[in-house]
């Protein structure tokens, strides 16, 4: 087996040992059937679609994605773990991609089970299934852009609710860069350009199409870099930390 | 196998280490010796690869660690100063995962896992998750864990560390025998292991090497060696002052040699003086020296030996 599947394998099984992943896992059902049912007003909208369960998720991301990438590295430099695995031969890019990875198809595990909310709505309407499908794709990679935030702030400290604090607010600027009330405050100062610029760094800018069932190639570039750019930091924090 | 060259490693403004050279072979069991924040686990942090040094060059099998580290990585087995693991596994499971990650599989890793239990005593406790064992168990289970991939270097920082007596004379043995084959540096306070464990030792202070040798080579620096003991009914310090300085300890004398060099001749001229005068003697013996107290006084700050 690869290193990177090792390490895929050992985090995968560090959620399940302990009871947080199941805790996890039912509060995440929970909220987002509260949500969903509740403040989304599924029944009252009177349309086959998932539009109010996918509405809510950049939200409900913000609280529950850095719960669970937030122990990744703090807890590993906590109890001196990371010496060990660093020691091994394992290049730091594998072990960034393990941990990654393992957290991502966690939480794909979380979005899987929420199942009976498409099964829901194809009794009770005749929905369009394909706009679901890009719904979840697009909640997938917008789950992995907050995770990958979530991984950097876990390397730069060994406390894990420091690590939670930080990538909530990284993450709630990301999400509000393009919320209305926002760009709407924007657009009396700043020149549209400008507006425009900060907008598309927003996650729900980006989100939207896949809501609307579009899957365009440049939103899901914008997720693989803000991924892929959260990572490569996460590589640049842990090197500067063991340079001393 | 494990060749240091001119190493320092600053940490802001403190040089923690300072230009150390050093090279162990195969066969080699080196006792890393020092005081606390002489930069012990620094040193042994740069052999790893866990941190980079600042300057020097550090190779061991002939790859770079800097440049080569996952080569030079797959000959190390490591035992680090906390002997952490991850707590949330069992060790059976943190065992098999080592041995993945070292690249062993099917068959293989089986028997590796085997052979470690058997070697570290784990048997009892295979099942059992790790941050439920006693401390002794923990450091075990991270040995073993150095110890999987069968490594030709194995660098342990304080394996004897929180084990009681029969577990570090345990753990003392294993050093020894895995010495055979392999090259082995091993830190410690306790200067008993140096003689019960290691070919060669080192040790550092402020993050440089102070001495370098076998056991009895420090032991030779202390000024107790080749003093020679006598308790001896009847005898006087003026009986004995001819032979060399003379100190009285509890009922007994203890003659310091002049010249170190001829050592050897003053047992004798104790022995002929003894049977000279027919002084009924209850106890006699030559010093061999204590290495703790050259430790001692290589390492304590000139301020403290005035």
């Amino acid at each position: 087996m690869s290193i990177v599947g090792t390490l895929v394998k050992r985090e995968l099984s560090a959620y399940f040992t302990s009871p947080v992943a199941y805790v996890f896992l039912v509060i995440f059902l929970l909220l987002t059937g509260f949500f969903t049912f509740t403040a989304g007003s599924f029944f009252e909208r009177g349309e086959a679609s998932l539009a109010a369960f996918f509405g809510w998720h950049p939200w409900l991301y913000l609280l529950v994605v850095p719960a669970i990438g937030m122990r990744l590295w703090a807890e590993e430099r906590r109890s001196g773990t990371l010496e060990l695995l660093f020691t091994m031969p394992v290049a730091t890019w594998q072990a960034i991609l393990g941990k990654f990875l393992a957290s991502w198809i966690f939480i794909a595990l979380a979005l899987v089970l929420t199942f009976p909310a498409v099964i829901t709505v194809n009794i009770l309407g005749d929905p369009d299934n394909g706009i679901i499908v890009a719904g979840y794709l697009g909640s997938l990679f917008l789950a992995g852009a907050y995770l990958a935030i979530t991984c950097m702030t876990s390397a730069m400290t060994r406390n894990q609710v420091v690590a939670f604090i930080l990538a909530v607010v990284i993450c709630l600027f990301l999400v509000l860069a393009g919320f209305n009330p926002v760009t709407d405050l924007l657009v009396r100062w700043a020149s549209p350009a400008m507006v425009d610029t900060v907008a598309a760094f927003s996650f729900v800018t980006h989100y939207d199409g896949f809501q609307r069932g579009v899957v365009d190639t440049r939103d899901l570039f914008f997720f693989l870099s803000v991924i892929g750019f959260a990572l490569f930091a996460t590589g640049v924090i842990l090197r500067g930390h063991r340079a001393g | 196998m494990i060749r240091i060259e001119n190493l320092v490693k600053t940490f802001g403004a403190k040089r923690a280490v300072d230009g150390i050279s050093f090279s162990v072979e195969r066969g080699e069991v080196l006792g890393f010796l020092g005081p606390n924040g002489a930069g012990k686990s620094t040193t042994m942090r740069m052999i790893t690869g866990f941190i980079p040094p600042t300057a020097g060059k550090v190779s061991v099998g002939g790859f770079d660690v800097s440049r080569s580290a996952l080569q030079a990585k797959r000959l190390i087995g490591y035992l680090p100063e906390n002997a952490a693991s991850y707590p949330d596994m069992s060790v059976h499971g943190f065992l098999n995962f080592a041995a993945e990650i070292r690249g062993l599989a099917g068959e293989a890793r089986k028997k590796a896992v085997h052979r470690v239990v058997e070697l570290c005593f784990l048997e009892s406790v295979l099942y059992q998750q790790i941050d439920t064992l006693s401390k002794g168990y923990k450091h075990r289970t991270c040995l073993a864990q150095a110890l999987i991939h069968d490594p030709d270097v194995l660098i342990m920082d304080e394996p004897t560390d929180g084990l009681d007596p029969n577990q570090k004379h345990e753990v003392r043995n294993l050093i020894r025998d895995l010495g055979r084959s392999k090259a082995i540096i091993f830190s410690t306070h306790i200067l008993e292991e140096v003689d019960a464990a290691c070919s060669r030792a080192i040790i550092i202070d402020r993050g440089r090497v102070v001495a370098n040798g076998t056991p009895e080579e420090l032991r030779g620096m202390s000024d107790l060696a080749g003093a020679v003991t006598l308790k001896a009914a009847g005898a006087t310090v003026e009986d004995l002052a001819p032979l060399g300085r003379v100190e009285q300890l509890d009922g007994a004398f203890r003659i310091y040699p002049a010249d170190k060099a001829r050592a050897g001749e003053l047992a004798q001229a104790v022995i002929d003086l003894v049977n000279r005068r027919s002084w009924k003697v209850q106890g006699l013996y030559s010093e061999r020296g204590e290495l703790d107290e050259v430790f001692r006084r290589i390492t304590l700050p000139d301020t403290v030996k005035a």
